[in-house]
């Protein structure tokens, strides 16, 4: 049951090695966290992320094997983890994988499996989780879009088109839960440029920030009941900007 | 014109007072007694959950029940009886203090102990065996509660203090987990006028606040301080204090004399939906300056109908709505008298943290009652609203409680939205006796709120 301060006691990460949501749920364990499903693909990284997890002092964490391309299992593994976790109260969508490569270093094949990872598969477990939520009658799935998502760029288009397929489907969803009744809530979080994994050995963009730094954000966006954050917030309203700009300049914006 | 009858059941997002969570559930109208046992076993064999809810006047997610059948008290509406020579009555639970005493106030009964709102319905009230400002005299409601018909998933019961006594009081504060109550029989407190007699005067400081409330238990029957929450240095704890008795006829203005048991209409401005915070850091300060100001330097009295006394909030309905859609918090706890310390911290800490109460009320507690989860206890009881959503408020409340809990306090779970449930068994040291006869009461354990669930007060698998 989520808090009246918006603080989960159960959550399950997809993605569950996602450096961005191991930053939130060790905020949360500092608040009413007691139960973690953490779901991925790679099992060493999620055992390291269980361990830290236990740490902290959550009481019950458990790894189990998730991948967003898998689509026949997504609904399956929604009960499945509603059934070990008693109910949902978090449901954090961290899977994806940054590509920039361009026209002519992608295969096609390429191109549909970066779109499945970042968008299609994501989508769908989202729906699949959704809806254990909306049976529930209460939940809040947080959703790592990017700031990518908020206008394509040249410079990484196959990723930033996928997020911002991700994103439409996001807020198109946010509008049903709430047409529905079902009590879910959903979060949009759009960081900009994050020092981690995935972004190791890239040139930093202006106003690059840290995981800790967008975890915060998204533990306050959980307490003041936010449909969407970006982080940092001074991103805010260059996101604003970012739409408007005309497209004969934002083609030639340096990449 | 043709009215379409209600559906049986219908999907509803259902919030506290507070509006600060809200969860989704089937809801379904309780038209009859016997429509009520209908209902209890259909969500036995559906759901399996359900959960009595009245007018929703619990702050935080007591009348919440995720996922399950919320049974809608309020068609069970009926004064069955109503003796005007002893004043004891039988009435439906849901029934609104409001509605009983607009039949009760002309035959010259008061109820014995009223909540700050008329609001709330007779079940809720035993539910969550409230307190009111005579509590240092008088007890909680459920001292005035001779018989109460409880409905479970093994039947219908009829409950009372002597002959079933662990029962009685598992039901009395059990926040609807026991099952849920049809009716109830309540004694009644005589009045000879509609009318109080309220005393007003200053409070400097929290000091002076609290030797005047002290020094009103001996002297009046209602005392109460509001007290400014955003004041500090030496002004901290400044208040405004009220002490009421019941008029007698010889209190009022001659012309009120031939008619002295009939009440002034009170009226009530509705607040509009959808409107962004309005009660904000800067607008408390200058209303609780106003206000501190307003009230007479030296005591006053005066002769004042008894809505505008007890319920000076039902004046605006839906006020919740003024806090925006994030809602807001009532954090209300007790210490003892040996601890009277806490209140200041309290004050302290939310002011060190940057908050803002928007209202609070301190008040004196009297000798507790038999029910294992009743909140009152002998001493300090202070109720403080909070805007939900402001940085730092999780975390300051945390400490609060752990405050709270170590002076051998407690808080009151039909305001707490967000209580840590480790601290449950601290504050509630009665809590298993309580869950062993709620455990025979709905052995199934069909009812449960998202409190429950949240604070691990009942035993809980989906």
């Amino acid at each position: 049951m989520n808090d009246a301060t918006g603080m989960p006691a159960s959550a399950v990460v997809l993605g569950g090695d996602s450096e961005l949501a191991a930053a939130v749920l060790a905020k949360l364990a500092k608040r009413r966290l007691e139960r973690v499903v953490l779901a991925g693909r790679n099992e060493q990284g999620l055992a390291r992320r269980c361990s830290e997890l236990s740490a902290l002092g959550v009481g019950q964490v458990n790894a189990v094997h998730f991948d967003a391309t898998d689509h026949q299992r997504h609904d399956a593994l929604a009960s499945e983890i509603a059934s070990e976790l008693g109910d949902i109260d978090l449901v954090v969508m961290a899977t994806g994988a940054l590509e920039r490569r361009g026209i002519d270093e992608l295969t096609s094949a390429e191109v549909a499996q970066s779109i499945d990872t970042n968008f299609t598969g994501p989508a769908a477990a989202l729906l699949g989780f959704a809806r254990v939520l909306r049976s529930q009658g209460h939940g809040t799935l947080v959703v790592f879009s990017s700031l990518a998502a908020v206008r394509v760029r040249r410079a990484n288009f196959v990723y930033g088109s996928a997020k911002a397929g991700l994103d439409g489907f996001c807020q198109g969803l946010q509008d049903e839960l709430e047409h529905a009744k079902s009590g879910v809530r959903l979060m949009i979080v759009r960081p900009g440029f994050v020092h981690t994994k995935m972004t190791t050995g890239m040139r930093p963009q202006p106003l690059a920030t840290e995981a800790d730094v967008v975890a915060d954000a998204v533990v306050r966006g959980l307490e003041t009941g936010a449909g969407a954050v970006v982080v940092p917030a001074a991103l805010g309203p260059l996101s604003v900007l970012m739409r408007l700009v005309p497209r004969p300049l934002w083609r030639r914006l340096p990449s | 014109m043709s009215l379409k009858p209600p559906p049986h059941r219908e999907r509803v997002l259902a919030s506290g007072f507070g509006r600060a969570s809200a969860s989704a559930a089937t809801t379904a109208a309780v038209s009859s007694p016997d429509h009520l046992d209908e209902l209890i076993a259909l969500a036995a064999t559906t759901s399996g959950r359900a959960l009595a809810r009245g007018l929703g006047r619990a702050y935080g997610d007591a009348a919440q029940c995720a996922g399950g059948l919320l049974l809608d008290c309020r068609p069970l509406d009926q004064i069955l009886e109503m003796d005007p020579a002893r004043g004891v009555v039988r009435v439906q639970a849901g029934c609104s203090l409001r509605a009983l005493l607009r039949e009760i106030v002309p035959a010259g009964w008061f109820l014995p102990v009223t909540p700050g709102t008329a609001e709330v319905t007779i079940g809720g009230a035993i539910a969550a065996d409230v307190h009111g400002k005579n509590h240092h005299r008088d007890g909680t409601f459920s001292a005035f509660v001779d018989a109460l018909v409880l409905h479970t998933p093994t039947g219908r019961r009829n409950l009372t203090a002597t002959d079933s006594p662990e029962q009685f009081f598992a039901t009395v504060a059990g926040m609807g987990l026991t099952g849920v109550i049809s009716q109830a029989t309540v004694r009644l407190a005589p009045i000879t006028t509609s009318k109080m007699v309220v005393e007003t005067r200053r409070g400097a400081d929290l000091e002076a606040t609290m030797e005047m409330l002290e020094r009103a238990d001996a002297s009046h029957h209602y005392s109460v301080a509001w007290v400014d929450g955003v004041a500090r240095g030496r002004s901290l704890g400044r208040s405004v204090i009220t002490l009421g008795e019941h008029a007698g006829v010889e209190d009022l203005a001659p012309p009120q004399r031939t008619r002295p048991l009939v009440p002034a209409r009170s009226r009530s401005l509705p607040v509009p939906p959808l409107l962004p915070r309005l009660i904000t850091a800067p607008l408390i300060s200058a209303f609780n300056e106003a206000y501190f100001r307003r009230a007479p330097r030296r005591a006053k009295r005066e002769v004042l109908d008894y809505p505008p006394y007890f319920y000076p909030l039902d004046a605006l309905s839906d006020w919740n709505r003024l806090y925006g859609r994030r809602g807001f918090l009532q954090y209300q706890y007790v210490v003892p008298d040996e601890r009277a310390d806490v209140v200041r911290l309290v004050f302290e800490r939310l002011i060190a943290a940057g908050q803002h109460p928007s209202l609070v009320v301190l008040k004196r507690f009297g000798p507790a009652g038999a029910a294992p989860l009743s909140f009152p206890r002998p001493g300090w009881t202070v109720a403080i609203d909070l805007a939900a959503g402001t940085e730092n408020l999780a975390e300051t409340l945390d400490r609060l409680d752990e405050l709270v809990a170590a002076a051998n306090g407690r808080v009151y779970f039909a305001k707490d939205g967000r209580l840590r449930p480790e601290l449950v068994a601290a504050m509630y040291p009665e809590l298993g006796r309580w869950q062993t006869t709620r455990n025979e009461l709905d052995p199934e354990g069909l009812f449960v709120s998202d409190l429950a669930r949240r604070l691990k007060l009942v035993a809980w698998e989906p």
